[in-house]
């Protein structure tokens, strides 16, 4: 790292300008289309950089001789090494040193909560009570920068050394698996579940916080690096993990994600009109229902409640906006302090109409007489001390209940480990909450059977999924080739 | 990759195709079901595998016209792919020799019953299959079933094939004749209810394959949770079977109808 930064032609850069003048530019503003136009659309909210703007930013940042954003960053990228060769107008260099690291950096640069991770931990934000660089954005702009260029560097293939390995998922953990095997040499198949590839990103991220075809141009690449992409196949139903042994495949890398939707059980819950996440974004995401082309119906609410604050209660949220409610809005039982979405998700929500509830939950949901949800009531919360979470825990408030009419809510309230892998492979160590257990390698109570992503950490992001397929990939390699 | 080999009308509302599967041939069991998805804009529609032929790669299955995508389904000729078809889904049912089983099937909750009926005798079972339709054109599959079943009352609404009634009517008779150690009933889920409630009278185990909505099939949504003895369960994952005398049959009724409207709404694309 140190060698990295002593090369001359960043010791040159660094004395362009002093380190007040950098810390004086403000820090960039993204480009974000309208509120109004945009809560009724399915166009990305953010526009990305212009190349001005970026390479402005990207002079903010210090080059600091101990880059603490580093650590924030969950697999560590070179975050000076990118920005510094923004700032100098190389920016296809600056998407190579972010693919050293990261396989989707178009994707991380859109939907990592960096003020809780990277962008925590700048010197910016820890030293100089500064707002941080904007390390998403620059990492964005580098991504989009080279994909629109045309010039996408194809990753060097080691020569195929005959072994074959199994992804069990297409979501950021198994595409990150898969390239970095692919690269050392091995054939990679992925299986996948649904009828599309990608998991997580095509059927849970709306298409204005993360296009389709930002996924699509990462899955092309894999295809012309030879990965192969197996649709509609569940490893522990069309095909167990015995078969693919049997087949000849020496390792399988499990990415099959938290799935699972989590319902409150509470009175009404099942009446017409409620649904999970789940299942609304997936018909309007993988389904596309709202297009009237598509088979798949949705029911477009008029007043909708989404229960949650994490970014899929936003995403949730959101897409009601966009598919005409008249009234969205979130409900959460804690405060917007303790909210675990993306900063960047619950402002643009504000601005586009979103109301909400906090410290109120849901107790019970009334219908009408065809068993259609009318209306819901909330118990009214207060905050209390610190639970295990480290959160301030809610409480009730005795009396405090409120009723308010709903034609549609929506529960975002978590999602559990997919137990199909764990139930279908006899000897598979897994937790008490359903994830798998793995050692520092990622690697099962069965050796030839590795596995990360949510399937092992519950729900988490999108980077420490791909960091878990990267660790997987190199503890594979090391032990197929012992 | 899933060709149609074959296809066959069994009415003008029934038809059976036979498709390239050969994963799914293979792993497949009784009461196991797929997800089929018609055209790049098609909606997942779970059908259950009526048949399979691990040998020849191909499993049957067994579409009623209802709505849009059964349509598209049934107009599919030899020759045409699939978009999508991914399973086996569900858990597959419980088979053993029971003793006396009576199956009631009725509409297109026939095609599902037949490989039950099938494993079902051939683990030993004296299999009694009733078959309720409106009419004599609706009954379907009863060639079949004669096969497998030791005996096979059709029931139909007008009497215009075998006995003049409800598949309920047809179950009693058998009740009141000879010890029933079992009922499995497949159909429309009013038609469910009537037959758990009559059993549950006469304190007969029975268990109903439940046809809910469902998107993925795989756990993932929730689309077809119902309850069953007052808790929530999905029917893709923790069935499709269930122990009847559980089941809220009148929140499953309710919940069917949730995309009504909408579904009506579509159906100018097929006509
Ligand atoms: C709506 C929503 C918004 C989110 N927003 C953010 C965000 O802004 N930032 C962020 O960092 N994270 C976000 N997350 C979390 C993030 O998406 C996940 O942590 C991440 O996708 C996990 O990746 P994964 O590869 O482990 O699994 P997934 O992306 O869940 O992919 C698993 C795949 O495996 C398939 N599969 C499962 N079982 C099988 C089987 N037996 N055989 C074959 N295939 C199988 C599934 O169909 C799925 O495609 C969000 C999640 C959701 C749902
Ligand atoms: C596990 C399982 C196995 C099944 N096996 C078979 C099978 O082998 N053969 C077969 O023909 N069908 C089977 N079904 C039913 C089949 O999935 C539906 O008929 C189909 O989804 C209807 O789709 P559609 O677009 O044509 O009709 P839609 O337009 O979706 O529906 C038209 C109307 O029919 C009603 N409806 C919707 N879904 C269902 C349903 N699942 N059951 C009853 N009524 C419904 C609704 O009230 C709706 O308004 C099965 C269902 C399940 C859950
Ligand atoms: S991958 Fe995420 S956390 Fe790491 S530097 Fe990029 S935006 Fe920050
Ligand atoms: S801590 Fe901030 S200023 Fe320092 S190298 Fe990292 S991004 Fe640049
Ligand atoms: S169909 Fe989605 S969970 Fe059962």
């Amino acid at each position: 790292m140190a060698a990295d930064r002593n090369v001359a032609w960043r010791e040159d850069l660094r004395k362009t300008m002093s380190n007040k003048e950098r810390t004086s530019i403000p820090r960039v503003q993204m480009n974000e289309l309208n509120a109004g136009y945009r809560a009724r659309v399915r166009e990305e909210v953010n526009q990305g950089l212009t190349k001005e703007q970026a390479l402005v930013e990207a002079k903010r940042c210090l080059d600091c001789p101990n880059p603490t954003c580093m650590q924030g960053c969950p697999v560590s990228i070179n975050i000076p090494g990118f920005i510094k060769n923004i700032e100098r107008g190389e920016i296809l260099e600056a998407a190579k040193v972010l693919k050293e690291t990261s396989a989707l950096p178009a994707v991380c640069g859109r939907v990592c909560p960096q003020e809780k991770q990277c962008e925590s931990q700048c010197f910016y934000k820890q030293k100089l009570k500064k707002e941080a660089v904007a390390i998403g954005y620059l990492e964005r702009f580098a991504a989009d920068y080279e994909r629109d260029s045309g010039h996408v560097s194809v990753p060097e293939i080691k020569e195929k050394n005959g072994m074959k390995i199994a992804v069990v998922g297409s979501g950021p953990a198994g595409l990150s698996f898969a390239g970095d095997m692919a690269k050392k040499g091995y054939s990679v198949t992925v299986f996948e579940a649904l009828h599309e590839i990608g998991g997580v990103l095509k059927y849970g991220i709306p298409e204005f916080r993360l296009p389709n075809r930002v996924v699509d141009v990462e899955i092309d690449n894999l295809s012309k690096m030879g990965v192969l992409f197996m649709k509609d196949c569940i490893v522990g139903k069309t095909i167990s993990v015995k078969d693919l042994e049997n087949e000849g495949f020496k390792g399988v890398f499990v990415a099959s994600g938290a799935g699972l939707p989590r319902f409150m059980n509470i009175s009404g819950e099942n009446l017409i009109g409620i649904m999970s996440s789940n299942e609304y974004l997936t018909r309007v995401n993988l389904m596309d229902a709202s297009n009237p082309e598509s088979d798949t119906p949705i029911y477009k609410g008029h007043n909708v409640a989404v229960i949650g604050g994490g970014n899929t209660a936003m995403d949730s949220v959101r897409t009601a906006l966009r598919l005409g409610a008249d009234r969205a809005m979130i409900v959460y039982r804690r405060s917007e302090e303790e909210m675990p979405a993306r900063l960047e998700e619950v402002k643009h929500a504000k601005e586009e109409g979103v109301e909400f509830l906090t410290l109120h939950n849901p107790i019970e949901y009334i219908g009408d007489e065809k068993g259609r949800v009318t209306k819901m009531r909330l118990q009214k919360m207060e905050l209390g001390e610190p639970d295990a979470s480290g959160r301030r825990s809610p409480i009730e408030i005795p009396g405090a209940i409120e009723e308010i009419d709903v034609d549609e809510v929506i529960v975002s309230v978590g999602v559990s480990p997919n137990p199909l892998i764990p139930n279908s492979v006899e000897g598979l160590e897994v937790t008490p909450k359903g994830t798998i257990v793995v050692n520092e390698g990622m690697q099962s109570s069965i050796p030839m059977l590795f596995a990360g992503g949510d399937i092992v950490r519950g729900g988490a992001t999108v980077i420490l999924a791909m960091g878990d397929g990267r660790s997987a990939a190199a503890a594979m390699d090391l032990y197929l080739k012992k | 990759m899933n060709k149609i080999v074959s296809k066959e009308k069994f009415s003008e509302n029934v038809v059976k195709l036979e498709v390239e599967a050969p994963l799914i041939a293979k792993s497949r069991k009784a009461g196991h079901f797929v997800i089929v998805r018609v055209g790049e804009k098609g909606e997942r529609i779970p059908l259950t595998i009526a048949a399979a032929d691990a040998e020849k790669g191909t499993i049957t299955l067994v579409i009623q016209k209802i709505g849009v995508s059964s349509t598209k389904l049934c107009s599919l000729n030899v020759g045409d792919e699939i978009t999508d078809l991914v399973g086996p889904l569900g858990k597959a049912t419980h088979i053993e020799n029971f003793g006396t089983v009576v199956c009631a099937g009725g509409g297109v909750g026939v095609a599902p019953l037949l490989p039950i009926v099938e494993a079902l005798k051939k683990a030993g079972n004296r299999v009694i299959t009733v078959l309720a339709a409106r009419n004599k054109d609706l009954v379907i599959l009863e060639d079949q079933m004669r096969k497998f079943s030791d005996e096979v009352i059709v029931m139909t609404d007008d009497g215009s094939s075998g006995k003049k009634g409800l598949v309920t009517n047809g179950i009693e008779e058998v009740i009141n004749r000879e010890k029933v150690d079992l009922c499995v009933t497949i159909g429309p889920a009013i038609m469910m209810k009537f037959v758990s409630l009559l059993t549950k009278k006469y304190e007969i185990p029975t268990v109903a394959s439940l046809n809910t909505i469902m998107v993925d099939g795989t756990g993932m949504c929730g689309a077809c949770r119902i309850t069953v003895g007052g808790k929530t369960k999905f029917v893709c994952v923790d069935g499709p079977e269930f122990d009847a005398h559980q089941v809220d049959f009148d929140e499953m009724l309710m919940r069917l109808g949730a995309y009504k409207e909408e579904e009506q709404a579509d159906m100018y694309k097929v006509r």
